[in-house]
């Protein structure tokens, strides 16, 4: 273990912002922090930087606990989330900032420079200024700066919010790899669930400055915890539910055959169906039956709104159907999880409300609540 | 075309009252000021103002004393104001809120007030007898002394009315500073010291370059903190330059060492705009 975070709290104006939390991360793993915002996610990540000291509980680096170590003593290097490049200096004297701080030789640190820069594909920026230069090159300059000082775990605050769609395929692809080379830890934050899915190794899921899982990508959108996981991972059907006996569970008022077991009998459990993993039958052949409220074009497959009786599923398929009709519902014994009932539940997991509108804003980009911990932080 | 036009005439009419407030105000008098100190008193151009300042040995040397402690003053002032202001912007750009609500008023109190009224407070302070500051040394039973009508008092009178334009330019561009800026640079290894070498102090240049300006240019043409804290002993360009056009009533005089003066100031103004423009002064966060 190369960082252990043991019982860590932390309040602003008594609020509570990480609720004892302990986290260890695995050296050399891509480990990301995924959650909504103000779910702690950066406020962890800063602690781990040095730029805010828990309030109790410890943190410990290598073994050693590190709660007091100044952020410049520490091998652990950050990428902001709007890349704080010096404005002051061009390309190659922000990349080599830290080296110079760690007064290292001149020839060293312009050879260490020119190394870095061609890794990031920016050989020939050197006497650039950062302020010409494009998100994703500055963001490039960000890493190259981070990489420099060699350090053993790089933690990154949401590196990509900043780029477009596209950009940020061809930067999770470039990070990979830069993480595997190196052989670095990093500790990834965002908020986006697809970046977290398609990079790491380990995927930490926050809410209300708790860890709600931790999994790899496929266990947590397979196997999820409760019903925040299900519903903050891809999208669910999260439905009330009651085990009746092992492989045996009722809802939506049918018995369906299942694979899980070790409940009690007549225990109350959130049942997930994922939208992609129900079959979309005639009528008479599904248990369930269904009338198609709305229906969108995804390009790979269609998304409908099914109303079965008063509850609206989400369910997606790659053939068109039509705004009211009524389909039958068909789900393999595989494809039904059942999760112990948490206090999420009830919560969500419906889709009456739901559009692509509304889904944007709940989900807005700004952490906003930690943002403005941080500035009542900053030195 | 036409709509081109009509935006143009349309824009022109808009700026019409600012353009002739800076003409009657500000072109208008530099105008004349350039003519007088071209003219003699009949009214003929001609450039003996100028030979006259300098013709006599002795009003040259005179003039040349004048000059240059008129710029060693308004230097020192701004060293003094630069030093002062500083780390007291620094300061209160991070402190909390509250704190810097109180400062700031603090700070921009004196600045309601006349000054030539705060001049008259400092004559009150400092003056030999009976003065504030002498009454509190002779109770603390240390030596008196001696300021007002002095070189210190000068200084002193230009920094207390000067301060304020040296703070709140620097404590701006301190407060508008990314906080993750100063982190990064923790966070590459840099210890306290060397974010403010490194980046706190140059990233603040532009605003230690609008305060350098704000203080010296005044201070350098100031003549009534010097008439009223410097006595007699004490002139300075400013008071020559009163002199010329109250007692001696010689407004061409009066004209050319303006004229002087002003290039000076311009000239320093330039250097100093040359200084900030290495960097461009582009980089200030905001």
């Amino acid at each position: 273990m190369i960082i252990d975070l043991k019982n860590v709290s932390v309040a602003f104006d008594s609020q509570a912002i990480l609720k004892d939390l302990s986290l260890s991360i695995r050296n050399r793993d891509f480990v990301t922090l995924l959650g909504p915002s103000g779910c702690g996610k950066t406020t962890t990540l800063r602690i781990i930087a040095g730029f805010l000291e828990p309030d109790a509980g410890s943190v410990f680096f290598d073994g050693k606990c590190i709660n007091s170590l100044p952020p410049y003593k520490r091998q652990v290097n950050t990428i902001f989330q709007r890349y704080a490049l010096f404005p002051h200096l061009n390309v190659a004297q922000n990349v080599a900032f830290g080296l110079k701080m760690h007064k290292l030789p001149k020839a060293e640190i312009a050879q260490h420079v020119h190394d870095m820069l061609r890794t990031v594909n920016l050989a020939g920026f050197e006497n650039r200024s950062v302020a010409s230069l494009s998100g994703g090159q500055q963001q490039r300059v960000a890493i190259a700066r981070a990489l420099a000082v060699r350090p053993r775990v790089l933690l990154l605050d949401e590196p990509l919010g900043a780029l477009d769609l596209k950009l940020r395929k061809d930067m999770q692809l470039e990070l990979k790899n830069i993480q595997q080379q190196s052989g670095i830890t990093f500790i990834y934050v965002t908020h986006d669930q697809e970046e977290a899915l398609s990079m790491s190794d380990i995927i930490v899921v926050m809410d209300e400055g708790e860890i709600q899982q931790i999994g790899t990508p496929k266990d947590i959108y397979d196997e999820p915890q409760n019903a925040f996981v299900a519903d903050f991972i891809g999208e669910s059907n999260i439905l009330d539910g009651v085990m009746l006996k092992d492989f045996r569970v009722r809802f939506a008022g049918v018995a369906f055959t299942c694979v899980d077991k070790g409940f009690a009998q007549n225990e109350h459990v959130d049942v997930v169906i994922r939208p992609e993993d129900i079959d979309i039958v005639p009528p008479a052949e599904g248990l369930l039956q269904g009338t198609i409220t709305s229906s969108t074009f995804k390009g790979v497959h269609y998304e409908f709104i099914v109303d079965v009786q008063g509850f609206k599923w989400m369910i997606q398929s790659t053939d068109a159907q039509t705004v009211g009709d009524v389909i039958g519902i068909a789900i393999k014994p595989e494809e039904i999880h059942i999760m112990r009932k948490s206090r999420y539940s009830g919560t969500i997991g419906d889709y009456s409300c739901f559009s692509d509108e509304f889904e944007e804003l709940s989900n807005p980009n700004e952490d906003t609540a930690e943002d403005t911990a941080e500035t009542e932080e900053s030195p | 075309m036409k709509n081109l036009q009509a935006k143009h005439r349309r824009s022109l009419l808009l700026n019409a009252p600012h353009l002739l407030w800076s003409i009657i105000f500000i072109v208008a008098p530099l105008l004349m000021v350039a003519i007088y100190a071209f003219r003699d008193r009949s009214g003929s151009w001609t450039l003996d103002t100028f030979r006259s300042l300098f013709t006599d040995k002795e009003s040259a040397l005179n003039l040349l004393f004048i000059f240059r402690s008129s710029l060693w003053y308004a230097l020192l002032a701004t060293a003094i104001c630069l030093l002062l202001a500083y780390p007291l912007a620094y300061f209160m750009a991070h402190a909390g809120k509250r704190v810097q609500r109180n400062l700031m008023m603090l700070i921009t109190v004196p600045m309601w007030m006349n000054f030539l009224i705060c001049t008259y407070s400092w004559i009150a302070i400092l003056s030999e007898r009976g003065g504030l500051l002498n009454l509190l040394l002779a109770r603390l039973h240390l030596p008196e002394q001696t300021i007002l009508y002095t070189p210190k008092a000068v200084v002193l009178g230009m920094v207390y009315n000067y301060l304020p334009f040296m703070i709140l330019p620097i404590y701006t561009v301190l407060s508008k500073l990314q906080p993750s800026l100063v982190e990064a640079a923790q966070d590459l290894g840099a210890t306290r010291w060397q974010v403010l070498r490194k980046i706190t102090l140059p990233l603040s240049v532009p605003g230690v370059i609008s305060g350098v300006t704000m203080v010296f240019v005044p201070s350098v043409s100031t003549f009534y903190i010097s008439k009223k804290l410097g006595g007699n002993k004490n002139q300075l360009i400013g008071d020559l330059i009163e002199a010329k056009f109250t007692t001696f009533s010689d407004r061409n005089g009066g004209a050319a060492l303006s004229l002087i003066l002003m290039v000076m100031v311009l000239l320093s103004m330039v250097f100093m705009r040359r200084l900030s423009k290495d960097d461009d002064g582009a980089y200030v966060a905001g």
